[in-house]
């Protein structure tokens, strides 16, 4: 049986633009089929603008690599179509433990909170979360969607200029050029767009490697993760063990600087690794084997006129609290209904530089985050080795100790405090759900608050009547009380005896009140579209 | 009622602690072992009752491999 990744799933065929005598002007090109530009290409489609996604290679990528993906990202999925095939496919866990070279030192339970659609996070292949996409991509052009994926399309040359941009392509039957209106980079963290737009990459390169290993068991191992800090079985370093669907586990040995890194990919190097790890009798099989370097950096802008950049393209971290296809997606979120609104004229291309403030401000605290993992992980100084292991001797013994422990911290979506689009605050009403920040789900009616949105702007109304007034365009309502929601109430409305939500596209919150008053949404309506601001700032 | 406080304290660990490996920075080794030691004394000043202190010395000294050479 061939593996999912060993199969063309969009293999090259020749389109009628290869034939043109002139290039074809598209709306839309995507580079890259990755999760990102997969997710951009579906979030557009489904809001009616037509896209082309281009891809060097015609199947999904090879390995586990993006393996954990974070409620948020659920919930995103859900949006596009195909939160559910990813969310049964993929493993749930609650249970982790923390080992001190030989050790345990603590064990514990995530305890979720109640009342979300979706899990904390799930553990999955990234090659089933391209899958998924995929699928949903072809049943969306199936159906008519104006929505195409080029497998062995390669770019290999951009021209910006002020109205389009005009990408050569090389294919296996030769050349052929196409522009774009809007071009989205999705190409990874190697970019071949932001190479050949000659756009810099700066932060910091950790010296480190990591050896990740797929390993197929069929033992009876528990679906618990386990993060070592210096193993007998990999003095001075880290590792970690995390399960995956098809009794595939993932594990990542930490090897440090100076090492040979074909050596260490051998076989005859890698299984002996992986017995101490597992223990001499447990029997396992190699599906993938790769060494990485990582990278904390981002670009200083992720907007350049009518190239846009997404995902590993735009900014990289290192892999500890699962920040990169997660922010990816956030990335996709926050992207495609503001650049709908562009086109469509609904809204003036400023619009489009709040993507670069927010999303730069998430892959600011996401670096942030990352990096503090790693230097937990990867003491940088003696002294910084000495407080590290002092905190895990104390965890073995002290709670309080344990939060100071860090092998990653869970990935959330990230506020958009001071962000530009955000509207009024009624202060009274929970912080959580504060302007700029991610709904927060609950449960509604029969189903789940997340659901039940527009695909555009919201106004959720809790225990207040919207008057008959007419409503800006774009916006659908969703009225509900304490009665039928307590959990909604609570988490939206506080201690308030009402409260009203404006809601953006990708489910932040707008700007909120204690009552309805027609005007006051009109504005922030307006301020969230960019209209209010347009002139101001050109 | 002089006692350790022994339960989760700090509203944000992960920000106290990069502070805490900031003010390292840069530095030797003996020059932390020397700020470490004025931090101590800093921090059990503000501390102060005897009590509380004699606890925390106790469990210092009793966590970590005590096993090892």
């Amino acid at each position: 049986m061939t593996k999912i990744f060993e199969r063309p799933l969009y293999p090259y065929t020749r389109h009628a633009d290869q034939d043109a005598v002139s290039p074809v002007r598209h709306k839309v090109v995507i580079i890259g089929a990755g999760p990102v530009g997969l997710a951009a290409a579906i979030d557009l489609a489904q809001r009616g603008v037509p896209v082309v996604v281009l891809d060097e290679n015609d199947r999904v990528s090879f390995g586990s690599r993006a393996i954990c993906f974070a409620k948020r990202t659920l919930e995103i999925l859900d949006r596009l179509g195909c939160g559910d095939i990813t969310t049964e496919k993929g493993v749930t866990w609650d249970q982790g433990r923390v080992f001190f070279d030989e050790r345990e030192i603590y064990n514990f339970h995530l305890l979720p909170e109640e009342g979300h659609k979706r899990p904390a996070f799930i553990n999955l292949q990234q090659y089933y979360f391209e899958q998924f996409l995929v699928e949903r991509a072809q049943a969306l052009a199936a159906e008519g969607a104006p929505l195409e994926i080029r497998g062995r399309n390669r770019v290999e040359a951009i021209g910006a200029h002020t109205d389009h941009v005009r990408l050569e392509i090389e294919t296996p039957e030769g050349p052929y050029e196409v522009q774009a209106e809007w071009l989205i980079a999705c190409d990874g963290a190697n970019s071949p767009t932001r190479r050949m737009m000659g756009l810099d990459f700066v932060g910091r390169v950790f010296e480190d490697n990591f050896l990740i290993a797929d390993v197929i068991m069929q033992a009876d191992f528990p679906t618990e993760r386990w993060f070592w800090f210096d193993p007998p079985f990999n003095r001075g370093q880290s590792a970690l063990l995390h399960k995956q669907p098809d009794n595939v586990w993932r594990i990542d040995l930490q090897l440090g600087w100076d090492i040979d890194r074909e050596a260490e990919k051998a076989p005859e190097r890698v299984i002996p690794r992986i017995k101490q790890m597992l223990g001499e009798d447990v029997e396992f099989e190699l599906e993938w084997v790769s060494i990485y370097t990582f990278q904390c950096r981002r670009m200083e802008r992720f907007r350049h006129g009518r190239v846009i950049f997404a995902g590993d393209a735009a900014h990289q971290v290192s892999p500890f609290g699962a920040r990169g296809a997660n922010s990816g997606l956030q990335d996709v979120d926050n992207l495609c209904w503001k650049l709908a609104r562009v086109i469509d004229g609904r809204s003036p291309d400023w619009l489009l530089d709040t993507y670069d403030f927010e999303r730069v401000y998430g892959a600011d605290e996401n670096i942030l985050n990352s990096t503090r993992s790693t230097e937990f992980i990867t003491p940088k100084s003696e002294i910084s080795r000495v407080f590290r292991d002092a905190v895990l001797d104390l965890a073995e013994t002290q709670e309080f100790a344990r939060p100071l422990v860090n092998s990653g911290r869970l990935s959330v979506p990230c506020r958009y405090d001071d962000g530009p689009l955000n509207g009024a605050d009624a202060e009274e009403l929970p912080t959580r759900t504060r302007p700029g920040a991610p709904l927060t789900d609950a449960p509604l009616g029969d189903g789940w608050l997340l659901d039940q949105l527009g695909p555009d702007f919201t106004l959720l109304a809790i225990d207040t009547d919207l008057p008959d007034s007419p409503l800006p365009e774009d916006m659908t309502c969703l009225q509900t009380t304490r009665a039928d929601s307590p959990v909604l109430a609570e988490r939206y409305a506080g201690d308030q005896s009402s409260a009203v939500y404006l809601i953006r596209p990708d489910q932040h919150v707008c700007a909120r009140w204690a009552q309805f008053d027609a005007a006051a949404v009109e504005a922030a309506f307006l301020q969230a579209t960019g209209q209010s601001r347009g002139g101001a700032h050109g | 009622m002089a006692d350790l406080t022994l339960s989760r304290n700090i509203a944000d660990p992960d920000r106290f602690y990069d502070t805490l490996m900031a003010v390292h920075d840069g530095l030797s080794k003996d020059e932390s072992d020397a700020l470490n030691a004025r931090l101590i004394l800093i921090l059990a000043n503000h501390i102060g009752d005897e009590e509380v202190l004699n606890k925390a010395l106790h469990l210092a000294a009793q966590t970590g491999k005590s096993e090892d050479s």
